[in-house]
């Protein structure tokens, strides 16, 4: 075989490899959401989102789990986005080239990925051990901390895209550092933010191992942050490994729900940072 | 470039010097005493803010690292009752019995390294593969609206990998995959251990196999943002004396982008080895460790999340903290690797 025909055949080869890859992998992904979609429609009524969870062998719903969901995610959001954002702040603002910042950065981005039931085991042994229960309070201090590196890198990279040349004419107007910051950076900077927000609702509205010892779960309706609190994830997680068709039917509902809640997100995310890209 | 470090306080000085300006012309349209004691309370009062606004942000960002060391002295902490028991026999016994209170994490870790293998080995080539697909190969319409549903499929909790594992692909390679594999490689001697025993649907390789699923838009977006970094210039040059598309992949783009490559799949193998609820569907949940990878194993996260809230007495707990510890250690190292490699072809860059 000659040199060129050699090196066509390799090429050829090496591409076809590379299509059946993308046709393998983006396969699997489709498959997953099928099944999600159709094994999860079949379920879905508006008793799901008006009955509680139901013990085995009965109808139900899951507005308990949806309400300890959208409570514990609030919280969580409300403590890990203000914390996050000032970090974020130091690093693009005040330090923007101090040690502090590095190390900072280097270990928010370690955070970001690390293992979120290690996440849990944490907050147990700070908050769930010492107070002798479960609570919803700690389950939110949970997804506060999985918020937080999500906060930190999207406001550093957002605040860090702002020109320079604003920030100098602010402060030839005179204008303090800390209204620099608020009234120009921020503003300029603003659809970025909410996508960080916006990111990290997504990342722990589907978390489930932070949640397993630390809001752990709820029959009933509760709104009592000092008692357990039942959640989509920890719901669908007890329901999908039970032996009990109607609770297994009613975890494949809870899963379609999460993802799309995910994907809605998502993508109202990419759309605003989108726009952003354009206007710049 | 606009430098904060030393231009803040530039920047700062020439704020108060244009203020002082602005308060002497003010001084000098309406000399009364009052105005100026207004004048000074005011930039004191800014000055205050500015002060406390400055330090409030450099404690949030003290905090971050807290909660880091938080998270480690907490875990160690937590684990002491079973690093005195046990010592470093620990981490080699293969015992989990809570009834007489004696636990080892080597089933355990073998469980997390090898689903994270098997994950790899799928998720590389195929991520890899994808990404190559989506930098030289896909037609130009086709490449947004496929990237961008990769990203998007990253963002999927994994719970919902987990409960279509344990509904859809476990039953499917109990009676499918699985038997034929056993059938396949029984009469070749290494292989013929590692598909023993009775297709269960559930084990190490199914949990692996879902892993390898969850990783992959990891891997594939990853590697198609370090692919696209290459100047386009060089592939231009390659081109032009002839080399073939994988010729160019292979020769310029992947030499150019290796570290960024090697980066990202070690996020994913970060990912992987601490991934739980995927994981803790299809996995089984037994202690031992087997030959087979169709037997039922167990992972250090499927542990935490099966036994921890069911974990009766100080040294079942503590054991358990202490796999969470090993677990944090492991992925600590493969992520810090990963951020390093990553942070080398940012450099490469500016």
């Amino acid at each position: 075989m000659s040199l060129y025909a050699y090196r066509r055949s390799a090429n050829s080869i090496a591409t076809t490899l590379c299509w059946a890859a993308a046709i393998f992998g983006l396969a699997w992904l489709f498959l997953i959401l099928l099944a999600l979609v159709y094994e999860g429609v079949r379920g879905l009524s508006p008793a799901v989102f008006a009955e509680m969870t139901p013990p085995p062998g009965s109808a139900g719903g899951l507005l308990n789990a949806i309400a300890g969901s959208l409570v514990m995610t609030v919280i969580g959001v409300a403590i890990g986005t203000p914390l996050g954002m000032l970090a974020g702040t130091y690093m693009a603002e005040y330090g923007r080239y101090s040690k502090l910042t590095t190390v900072v950065r280097f270990i928010n981005d370690i955070l970001l990925s690390a293992p979120s039931i290690v996440v849990g085991l944490f907050v147990y042994t700070i908050l769930v051990h010492p107070m002798g229960h479960f609570s919803a309070i700690s389950g939110a201090v949970a997804l506060a901390l999985l918020v937080v590196p999500v906060v930190v890198r999207t406001t550093e990279d957002m605040l860090l895209l702002v020109p320079g040349s604003i920030r100098e004419a602010a402060s030839a107007l005179g204008a303090p550092r800390s209204h620099v910051v608020g009234k120009v950076a921020y503003r300029a900077a603003k659809a970025g933010l909410i996508t960080g927000v916006l990111l990290a609702v997504a990342r722990v509205s589907g978390e489930t191992a932070p949640l397993l010892f630390t809001a752990l779960n709820n029959q009933f309706w509760s709104t009592d942050l000092a008692a357990p609190m039942a959640s989509l994830p920890v719901v669908i997680f007890q329901f999908a490994l039970s032996p009990y068709k109607d609770w297994q039917q009613l975890a494949w509902t809870g899963a379609l729900l999460i993802t799309i809640a995910v994907l809605a997100l998502s993508i109202a995310a990419r759309t605003l940072s989108a726009g952003r890209r354009k206007s710049k | 470039m606009f430098s904060i470090e030393p231009s803040r306080r530039s920047a700062n000085g020439a704020g108060e010097e244009a203020g002082s300006k602005m308060s002497e012309i003010v001084l000098q349209q309406a000399a009364s005493p009052s105005a100026t004691a207004d004048r000074s309370r005011a930039l004191g009062r800014m000055a205050l803010v500015d002060g406390i606004f400055r330090e409030v942000t450099r404690a949030a960002a003290v905090i971050v690292l807290v909660i880091l060391s938080g998270v480690i002295l907490s875990l160690v902490h937590g684990s002491w009752p079973a690093m005195k028991a046990f010592g470093f026999g620990f981490l080699v016994s293969q015992s989990w019995n809570p009834v007489t209170e004696n636990f080892g994490a080597l089933p355990a870790i073998y469980g997390t390294i090898m689903t994270s293998l098997i994950a790899m080995l799928i998720a590389v080539p195929v991520g890899l593969g994808i990404a190559i697909f989506l930098t030289e190969l896909c037609p130009y319409v086709f490449r947004r609206p496929i990237g961008t549903a990769i990203e998007l499929l990253a963002g999927i909790p994994s719970i919902i990998y987990g409960i279509w594992g344990l509904f859809v692909l476990a039953p499917f390679l109990q009676t499918h995959v699985q038997p034929a594999l056993i059938e396949a490689f029984g009469d070749i001697p290494v292989f013929s251990m590692l598909f023993a025993g009775p297709p269960y649907g559930i084990g190490m390789l199914t949990a692996g196999f879902i892993l390898a699923i969850m990783v992959l838009p990891f891997i594939a977006s990853i590697s198609r943002d370090v692919f696209e970094t290459v100047p386009p210039v060089l592939k231009e040059a390659a081109t032009g004396v002839g080399c073939t598309t994988w010729e160019v992949t292979r020769y310029v783009v992947m030499p150019y982008t290796r570290v960024g490559v090697i980066g990202g799949v070690m996020l994913g193998l970060g990912r992987a080895l601490g991934e739980t609820m995927a994981v803790t569907f299809v996995i089984g949940n037994a202690h031992k460790i087997s030959g087979s990878l169709l037997a039922p194993g167990t992972t250090i996260s499927a542990t935490i999340a099966n036994e921890f809230t069911e974990a009766v007495g100080d040294l079942y707990t503590s054991a358990l903290i202490e796999l969470g510890l090993i677990l944090f250690f492991i992925t600590f190292i493969v992520l810090a690797i990963a951020r390093y490699m990553l942070m080398r072809i940012e450099q490469k860059l500016a």
